[in-house]
């Protein structure tokens, strides 16, 4: 098993900043649990005992590894050999389940005896429950009251795992307040609680834990790319909410020179209408304990974000990614609402594979422009049963 | 010496124990507000203003309704600060914002603006010590009192760093957990006091979770004063300004009397 969970050199200091962007902007009270994760973190990770029970958990729980898979059907229409990492694959459907077990573990380690998470779609909640049940754990999962409704399904999948679900009215009653609220119950439980955040946001050393336990999707597909083709993918693309799936993925490729890297954003409605394209669109602010690429106002509040897909749907970025853009390791590209349902129909046509719609929007970008490129290697981070009525709704609309 | 660390010593030195309330920007609205201020500032030491956010981490439920009730009337952080300019007021006013806006207009600028509406004092409730030095240096050189949050969790060793950087008072935070009225007062605030007086001579506020003249009065025996947020936002908003008048009134008085 294949769990390599060393920092790329030159892209995190000790101070977990990833270059101007990282860092740590939260309240005084959650200081020391930033710094005990952060110090239990470091030690778990050079720790066998810690490495070998990750391996074994990711094998037998969430079923790594996930496969490659040859599109060939889709690569007819996009000119180009697509290679597909199948997330979807992966225990409760989406890799959020790689860091969920991680954490967990970290969890148990720290004699934590509570776990909450946040989440918008769902998929980071049904994880989160998931990975505490197994741990034997309690969990409180908040969620936006608007994602409550849109996202049922979920919401009783969380249930029927044992977590407690508590819609959270404030804000925009989505993803972004989800956060606000958990963070808020860190800072009165922090003795005895850990949060999984679900993804590469948050304060140090979140960013780089949670990538960390994703970059697991890169070094499979990194091997398994080499095994199949005999060299590297000529581009690697990943859709890009807060980001875990692409860093997850991207990470393994940093030092490839010939490989590019681009992540996909949501653009929504358009990128001068409700979007939710930090880094294509924002600018330089705090959200959620990071300096950042966020979506704001002249005056610093944070704008509401929108996309299709409720996992894009957050008006900020992991600011790994915001490091990766302004460094010009990585570029980034948005894909509109009506584009990714093109890109979901195309693989659902000719590969008989139901993509989640976070996804659909990395496949939409290759189809428009992947003819440029020979072989290319694309996330495919979720499966899309949880996106059935948004698109059914869509294709009536 | 900064202003408003001479003004709270010198009231500290005559045996008087602070009273800092806080008030939301923009509430009850905007056209009342200054004389919510006015009335909140009469019996105060120092009067806190919070600047309202979209994303408001460190705040309770009251607080949070408050910012959103603000900003839904067309009150945003940087309007709050210009208000604040409109209304003559009898202590020195502190501004409470989160950093986000601090940023996005620049450091320097801000504390300008703050400086040019009146302010004395800063409150960043989302700012540790490690990522504010340029700040404080910009607040410093507009004659903004830096007043930085020591926790029930920070280790001797954060409290130190962090008292070192109070210019105008060290804002206790009585217990884990958000903004909002408590029942009792933790036991912790007595003991984050005492970490602080370890380190520093600077006046110790208590604040989070003080919601009437009783936990004042107890939150005192070891501190030099008390913030109330919660209850007073509460009270101007169902009874207005001058019902906030007459329950600052009691707490000062329960403050002078010693219960």
């Amino acid at each position: 098993m294949n769990t390599r969970l060393i920092k790329p050199e030159g892209s995190v200091g000790v101070d977990g900043r990833f270059g101007e962007f990282g860092g740590r902007y939260v309240p005084e009270s959650l200081m020391g649990a930033l710094d005990e994760l952060e110090r239990e973190w470091e030690t778990a990770r050079a720790d066998p005992g810690f490495t070998d029970e990750l391996a074994r958990l990711l094998k037998v729980v969430v079923g790594r590894p996930t496969p490659l898979y040859d599109a060939t059907r889709f690569s007819e229409r996009v000119e180009a050999r697509v290679l597909l990492k199948r997330e979807d694959l992966a225990h409760t459907g989406a890799h959020k389940i790689n860091n969920t077990v991680g954490q967990a573990l970290l969890a148990a380690r720290m004699d934590k005896s509570r776990i909450i998470a946040e989440t918008g779609a769902g998929q980071h909640g049904v994880a989160a429950a998931t990975a505490a049940a197994y741990f034997g754990l309690p969990c409180v999962v908040y969620m936006g009251a608007t994602d409550v409704e849109r996202q049922h399904l979920n919401v009783v999948r969380m249930e029927m795992l044992g977590a407690e679900v508590v819609p959270v009215e404030a804000g925009s009653a989505t993803l972004k307040d989800a956060i606000n609220e958990a963070l808020r119950d860190w800072v009165t439980n922090v003795e005895s609680t850990h949060y999984i955040i679900g993804s590469v946001v948050g304060p140090h050393p979140y960013p780089e834990l949670v990538a960390s336990l994703q970059s697991v999707i890169g070094e499979e597909a990194r091997t398994q790319v080499l095994e199949l083709t005999g060299a590297l993918p000529d581009e690697v693309v990943a859709c890009v909410g807060g980001g875990s799936n692409a860093v997850g993925l991207f990470r393994a490729f940093y030092r490839d020179d010939s490989v590019r890297i681009t992540g996909i954003e949501a653009a929504g409605e358009g990128l001068d209408k409700r979007h939710g394209a930090s880094i294509s669109a924002g600018e330089p602010g705090v959200l959620h304990g990071a300096r950042t690429m966020v979506l704001q106002g002249a005056d610093g509040r944070i704008t509401e974000a929108h996309s299709i897909s409720a996992g894009l749907d957050y008006p900020g970025v992991g600011p790994e990614h915001a490091w990766l853009a302004t460094s010009g390791r990585a570029s980034y590209q948005a894909v509109t609402d009506e584009e990714a349902l093109v890109g979901f129909k195309a693989l659902a046509e000719t590969e008989g594979i139901l993509a989640a719609l976070e996804p659909s929007h990395a496949l939409a970008h290759v189809l428009a422009h992947g003819g440029a490129s020979e072989t290319i290697l694309v996330g495919l981070s979720g499966r899309g049963d949880k996106d059935m009525t948004t698109i059914a709704r869509a294709g009536k609309g | 010496m900064n202003g408003l660390t001479a003004h709270l010593e010198e009231r500290r030195a005559g045996g008087r124990k602070l009273l800092v309330p806080y008030v939301m920007g923009g509430i009850p609205d905007r056209g009342s507000f200054p004389e919510a201020m006015v009335a909140a500032a009469e019996h105060a030491d120092a009067l806190e203003v919070g600047l309202p956010f979209s994303d408001p981490l460190m705040d309770g439920p009251v607080i949070a309704d408050a910012g959103e009730r603000a900003m839904a009337s067309g009150t945003g952080p940087l309007d709050a600060l210009e208000l604040a300019a409109q209304a003559e007021v009898g202590a020195p006013k502190i501004a409470m914002t989160y950093y986000n806006p601090i940023h996005r207009i620049g450091e320097v600028e801000f504390c300008e603006r703050a400086a040019a509406a009146g302010f004395a004092g800063l409150i960043v409730p989302d700012i540790p010590v490690e990522e504010s030095e340029s700040l404080r240096k910009a607040a410093g050189d507009h004659a903004l009192a830096w007043i930085p949050l020591v926790a029930p969790t920070s280790s001797a060793r954060r409290v130190a760093d962090i008292v070192a950087t109070a210019t105008g008072f060290v804002y206790a935070v009585s217990t884990l957990g958000v903004t909002g009225a408590r029942e009792s007062l933790s036991e912790r605030a007595a003991r984050v006091v005492a970490a602080c007086r370890e380190a520093t001579d600077a006046p110790v506020v208590v604040g989070i979770g003080v919601s009437n003249a009783a936990q004042a009065v107890e939150a005192t025996r070891s501190a030099d004063g008390v913030v109330i947020g919660s209850a007073l936002v509460d009270l101007v908003l169902r009874s207005g300004s001058d019902a906030a008048r007459e329950f600052l009134a009691g707490v000062r008085s329960a403050l002078d009397t010693g219960g």
